[in-house]
Order: structure tokens, then sequence, then C-alpha cells
């Protein structure tokens, strides 16, 4: 119980995946512009990393090990992640049309998120249990969530501030992703496992 | 041996995959009307925004719903609005599509530039510095974001310095004339009667005569000789009404720098550059 309390707090706040190991800068630049697309996006890519990381530390342990093909790894967690989003888009799209309509382009870009990818492999490498991989993969997708929605909601008041033409647009977002990753490193060495 | 359990294990794993994936399409399958694909089928699908949607999709949707009307399609024009009208049943308000003109005849050999440009090749970045390489600051800059921009191919850069506007593949789309920073490039009905001024200067007559051998000097010369009185000073620009404007010419024989044509007769190219090379002939 203890290691999954930790497990939770280290992902969430302390190696943040996005502002600690700067994975999903895609979708966090492109999809926190607006409050509404970026819970969305967190709630998909929570279901996402999710069953992602389940059906691949099944997959790994049950199938890639016990035939020796661990360097299978990176080509089996793809195409695990591909459907998984497919899937999402299926179901998306007869479920809630406006959410689908919403996401537009960055559904499908889940895929290419290396938040995914990066979670299934650590997952793997870090050898957890099934039930912490699950518990690590809610964590960093929440991790990755609570960074986009914190960044979406600056980004809504940034429009209206004043400021030089040079900073507006992406050089003050970059700037500002800087400064939340700082803000961050308080957390560091706070917890290890 | 070790190779056949990787690709059993992959192939397996994917076929599993693919199988979760079409059972979950056939029963999440979304109805789609079959006349949306049916209209798209009939646009040209450049995707080039000018009926106010993003994309052609999204246009065929808007139409099949009602929202649009069958002639928004301004690239397709007429051809297009029936062939959707008639299969939607619906009637087709006529309205022929505009046509891009250029604003400016001030070509490379008789407009002067006021100092040698050698940056980047867009009229936006040009025409920010120091207000550009061009001595008049309402002229073409030359550097062709309208024949980028264009998705027809319907403009091309010409040698003398101005962009060819093809009469016969412009569509009418606007994107140009939004394109242009100078908005040099207006909308104007289709067809090829009327007089024009060619040129968007509001600059005072002094100032456009030193920059420019053809441009509008605000004489009000034609605004005289009019007798539809269908010329009008707009700033310092003689402005011609194309509905009031009887083709009869008297205009541009008073023009002392040559900026008024008739439509049909806008200098092409070869005729800039045979213009120019007579009036070097002239002053040697």
């Amino acid at each position: 119980m203890e290691t999954l309390l930790s497990i939770i707090f280290i992902y969430i706040f302390v190696e943040n995946f996005v502002l600690h190991r700067f994975f999903g800068i895609c979708p966090f630049l492109g999809v926190s512009r607006k409050m509404e697309t970026a819970i969305g996006m967190s709630m998909a890519v929570i279901f996402v990393m999710t069953m992602a990381t389940l059906v691949t530390w099944l997959l790994y342990t049950y199938i890639l090990i016990p035939y020796n093909l661990p360097y299978l790894q990176i080509v089996t967690f793809i195409l695990v992640i591909a459907s998984l989003v497919q899937l999402v888009e299926t179901v998306l799209r007869k479920i809630s049309p406006t959410l689908y309509q919403g996401l537009g382009i960055f559904l499908p870009l889940i895929t290419t998120n290396c938040a995914v990818l990066a979670v299934t492999l650590l997952a793997v490498r870090q050898e957890f249990s099934l039930v912490e991989s699950v518990v690590f993969a809610i964590a960093a997708s929440i991790g990755f969530s609570m960074a986009l929605v914190i960044m979406a909601g600056i980004r809504e008041r940034l429009e209206l501030a004043v400021m030089p033409d040079v900073l507006r647009g992406s050089a003050v977002t970059l700037i500002t992703a800087g400064i939340l990753s700082l803000a961050f490193l308080g957390f560091q060495g706070m917890l290890t496992l | 041996m070790l190779f056949i359990y990787a690709i059993a294990a992959l192939g397996l794993i994917g076929l599993l995959f693919g199988l979760g994936l079409a059972t979950a399409a056939k029963v999440f399958y979304v109805e789609t009307d079959p006349r949306v694909e049916a209209v798209n089928d009939l646009v040209p699908g450049a995707n080039c925004g000018a009926c106010g949607y993003p994309g052609c999709m999204k246009f065929s949707e808007a139409v099949v719903s009602g929202e649009a009307e069958p002639d928004a399609c301004i690239p397709g024009g007429e051809e297009v609005a029936n062939e959707i009208a008639a299969l939607l049943g619906k009637e087709v308000s006529s309205s022929a599509s505009p046509i891009a003109t250029l604003f400016c005849i001030g070509d490379n050999y008789r407009a002067a530039d006021s100092f040698v440009y050698d940056g980047v090749k867009d009229c936006n970045v040009a025409g920010d510095f120091y207000g550009g390489h061009k001595a008049c600051s309402y002229g073409c800059l030359g550097l062709g974001n309208c024949v980028r921009v264009c998705p027809f191919e319907a403009i091309i850069m010409g040698s003398h310095g101005l962009p060819v506007i093809d009469k016969e593949k412009c569509t009418g789309c606007e994107l140009c004339a939004k394109e242009c920073p100078r908005d040099l490039i207006q909308m104007l009905p289709r067809g090829e009667e009327g007089h024009l001024v060619l040129c968007s200067s509001q600059d005072r007559g002094k100032t456009v005569s030193r920059a420019c051998e053809v441009g509008c000097i605000a004489c009000k010369a034609c605004i005289k000789v009019c007798q539809q009185e269908a010329i009008e000073m707009d700033g310092k620009l003689a402005v011609i009404d194309l509905e009031k404007c009887t083709d009869c010419g008297d205009c541009v024989e008073k023009c002392p720098p040559g900026t008024i044509y008739q439509r049909s007769a806008i200098p092409s190219e070869q005729e800039a550059i045979a213009a120019a090379a007579e009036k070097e002939k002239e002053t040697a």
C-alpha cells in the first residue's frame, strides 16, 4: 500500500512526466490553448495510458519473457497503443461526437504521444508488479493531465495579458512551460522509490 | 528457431487486435449521410476555404444539412453549384464567381527600387524591412506571396516583377486578395467591360511620379474628361465606377502617366517589357 501511495505521489508531482521528464511536450503545447479541449485530451490520455500499460504488461510478462523475445517490446507496445487509440476514436465517435469534434486531429495523435510509450516501457523496466504498473500509469497520466490543465489555465489568461508583440503566442508559452517546470523542481528529492 | 516465435507472437498479437478493432468498428458503426460523400466528390477538393468552411468535407456536410447554399463553393462555380443542387433537389441562386485583378502596373522597368533587397523572398518580410525595397510604398513588391497561396496555379510571377493572373484558371476564391500585404488584388465581377485605374497609391502626385512612371498622380484629368461622371477621387487615387463606365476611352488618352487601361487590355508581361524597351530607345 505504501509503495502504491508513493508511486502516485512521485509520478504526479516529483517526477511529473511533462515537467520533469519532458515527455508529451507536443500535446502539452498543442492542446493547451483552451481548457475544454485540454480536459478532453486529458481524459483520452488517461484512458489510453492505463489500458496500454495493463495490456503491454500482460503481453510482456506472459508472452515476450517466456519466449525470450524482450527485444520486440517497442514494436509490440506501439502496436498495442495504436490499436487502443483507434478503439478510443471509434467508440468516441459513436458515444460523444462533440468531444470527437473538439479533439480533432489530436485524438489520433495520441498514438505518437511519447508519454504513452514511455509509461509502458518504464513500467516493465522498473519491474513493477501488475497492480503497481497500472497505478503507475494512472499516476503518470494524471500528472500529464495536471500539467496540461495548469498550462491551459495560464494560457487562457495570457491571451488577455498585455505584453510586447515579440513574446505573443508560442514564445510566451515556451517561457511559461520553462517556469512551470522550474516550479516543479521544488518537489525534487522529496520522495524516492 | 527464435525468429519463428517472434514472427508468430507479433503476428498473433496483431491479428488479435485487428479482429478486436474490426468488431468495434461494426458495433460502434456511425451512420453517415451518403449524400455528404457524393457532394464531396463533386466539389474541386482544393480545400481553399473560400466558402467559409474548413475544408471541402465540412462544406459538403453543411450543404447537405441545409446550412450552406450549393453555390457557396466559389472555385466550383456555376457548374458545380448546379450539380450539387441537382443532387440535393435544391434551387440555385445564380451568381458568377468574381475574378482577381492586380491594381498595380509598376513593373521592374517603370517603378524604381529604392535599394537592393536580398532577404527572404516574402512580401510580408520585405514590406516590413524599411518599408519595402520598392520606391513606391503602395506598389507590388513582386515576391510572389499571391503566387504561392493560389491553390489553382492561376498566378505566375512574370519576369517583369509583377504577378500575372490567368483569367481562365482564376476561380475567384479570394485567397490572393486576402494574402497580399498591400491589398493590391481586388475581386471584380467577371467580364471585359469597363476601364480601370491600375494603381493603389495614396501618395501625393509628386511622390508618385518620383517613384513610378505609371502611377496615378491624382491630377484629376480623367475626372474632368469623363462625361458619365464615373470617376471619383478616393483620397489621392482616381477610382472608376465600373457600372457607370461606358468604355468611351477618353480618360485613357487624357491620363498623363498612362495608368488607365481597358480591362481586356491590361498590359501583359511581354507588353510591359516591350514598352520599357521602347522608352529606353527614345531616351537614348
